[in-house]
């Protein structure tokens, strides 16, 4: 599974990828969380707020901070 | 979520809340008891009436702040952006889109970091760039901790002044940009964006997490904006209350005050530089007008402050040429020092 974080250096982002990092982890789930930071890119995925999570180049949240279970239960299903 | 834990929120929500009310209303009576009674200071001494503003101010502040913080989460859980986007390139609306982009700017909170998306969405979803301005120029200019700052400390009719005239100078502005046909001058990247723009009709309510699920977040939220401005309310309100006491009458008006010409225009160019952030700053221009500044040019400078900063600029080289990023902060520029004059004038 390849999540991204969608996000140029905002504060919320950096919680974000944290918080899926911790997450990939407790329930060790085979993924590679990476940051992507680049405007172009983000662009790309056509969200207009950060920080946004993708799964699978799906985007699942975008423009808030998700909740802890609410990432687990995306990556576990 | 399972119901036991979402029977304890909703009880939760429903003793914090009116708590927090009836802790606003009656905070004047119980900081007087703690700072005469309790700290046994005296209600005369100079110490006395700094340190029962500092108390009386901060907590105040940080109600105002927390509520009107998650009711902006709120709206802005209910009013998703790509929602906007949709709207304003659908309908029909005669110029009124202009008002509608900037009241939405001052509605929607977002974190300064998300205006470069935020614009390049609004302009690869077909909207217009003076439209697209409209927003871009209200957002940080109207944003919660401004108006809980104002709230608490200026009362509700220079809450309103200021919210008013920040959506008026994000439609004025918006449409005057517009009109200046600036699009040769966004960067290059943005132009391609621009020239495969296509309305949108993707469906926006994709994420359906029910509202009680999102409640907890929108708290959390509303409390970790109280909890990052909280430093800069306490130096602000430290300064300010210091200022009360020790900066004397007439000092500011010396240079600031109403009949002097070049007042607002000065007001302006210092502030442009800072780019402390309303909570700190509210405080201080609070005694710069106790002392005798008038109201139109503490809002004026305000508004330099958080509409107008260099780091916002350097962002918006990304999407925009040098030119360009003059013109739109020139444009805001005068339109907020002739908001100053008017105001000066009429209040």
């Amino acid at each position: 599974m390849e999540i991204k974080i969608l996000g140029a250096g905002c504060a919320k982002c950096k919680t974000l990828e944290k918080l899926a990092n911790t997450v990939v982890k407790e329930t060790g789930v085979n993924a590679s969380v990476t940051s992507v930071e680049d405007i172009v890119e983000i662009m790309s995925y056509n969200v207009m707020m950060t920080p946004a999570l993708v799964i699978d180049d799906k985007v699942v949240f975008k423009g808030r901070l998700p909740t802890k279970d609410e990432i687990t239960n995306l990556i576990t299903k | 979520m399972k119901n036991n834990k979402k029977i304890k929120l909703i009880t939760s929500i429903l003793f914090v809340l009116p708590a927090l009310i009836l802790l606003y209303y009656y905070l004047k009576p119980l900081v007087d008891y703690v700072t005469y009674t309790f700290l046994s200071l005296s209600e005369e001494s100079h110490i006395g009436a700094s340190v029962n503003f500092f108390i009386y101010d901060t907590i105040k502040i940080l109600i105002l702040l927390f509520l009107i913080s998650s009711l902006m989460g709120l709206v802005n859980a209910y009013f998703p952006i790509d929602r906007l986007r949709v709207y304003l390139t659908t309908k029909k609306m005669y110029g009124l889109q202009y008002f509608f982009a900037s009241f939405f700017g001052a509605i929607t909170p977002f974190c300064s970091c998300s205006s470069i998306p935020l614009f390049i969405g609004l302009v690869k979803g077909g909207i217009p760039l003076g439209v697209t301005f409209a927003f871009l120029i209200t957002s940080p200019l109207v944003n919660e901790v401004a108006i809980a700052m104002f709230l608490g400390l200026f009362g509700i009719k220079a809450t309103l002044i200021y919210a008013i005239s920040g959506v008026l100078v994000g439609t004025i502005g918006g449409f005057v940009l517009g009109k200046l046909k600036l699009d040769r001058y966004l960067t290059d990247w943005v132009k391609e964006i621009q020239a495969d723009s296509e309305q949108e009709t993707e469906q926006w309510e994709k994420d359906n997490t029910p509202f009680i699920d999102r409640l907890p977040t929108i708290i959390n939220e509303g409390w970790s904006i109280v909890r990052k401005v909280l430093l800069y309310v306490i130096i602000g309100i430290s300064i300010g209350a210091a200022m009360h006491g020790y900066v004397p009458e007439d000092f500011f008006t010396e240079y600031l005050s109403a009949d002097k010409w070049y007042a607002i225009p000065l007001a302006v160019l210092l502030a442009v530089p800072m780019y402390a952030n309303a909570a700190g700053i509210v405080p201080v221009i609070q005694v710069f007008v106790a002392k005798g500044v008038p109201l139109g040019t503490a809002i004026a400078f305000m508004m330099s402050v958080v509409g107008l900063s260099l780091p916002e600029a350097t962002l918006l080289k990304k999407v925009m040429k040098w030119k360009l990023i003059g013109v739109f902060f020139g444009t805001i520029t005068i339109f907020i020092i002739f908001l100053g004059y008017l105001f000066n004038l009429i209040l």
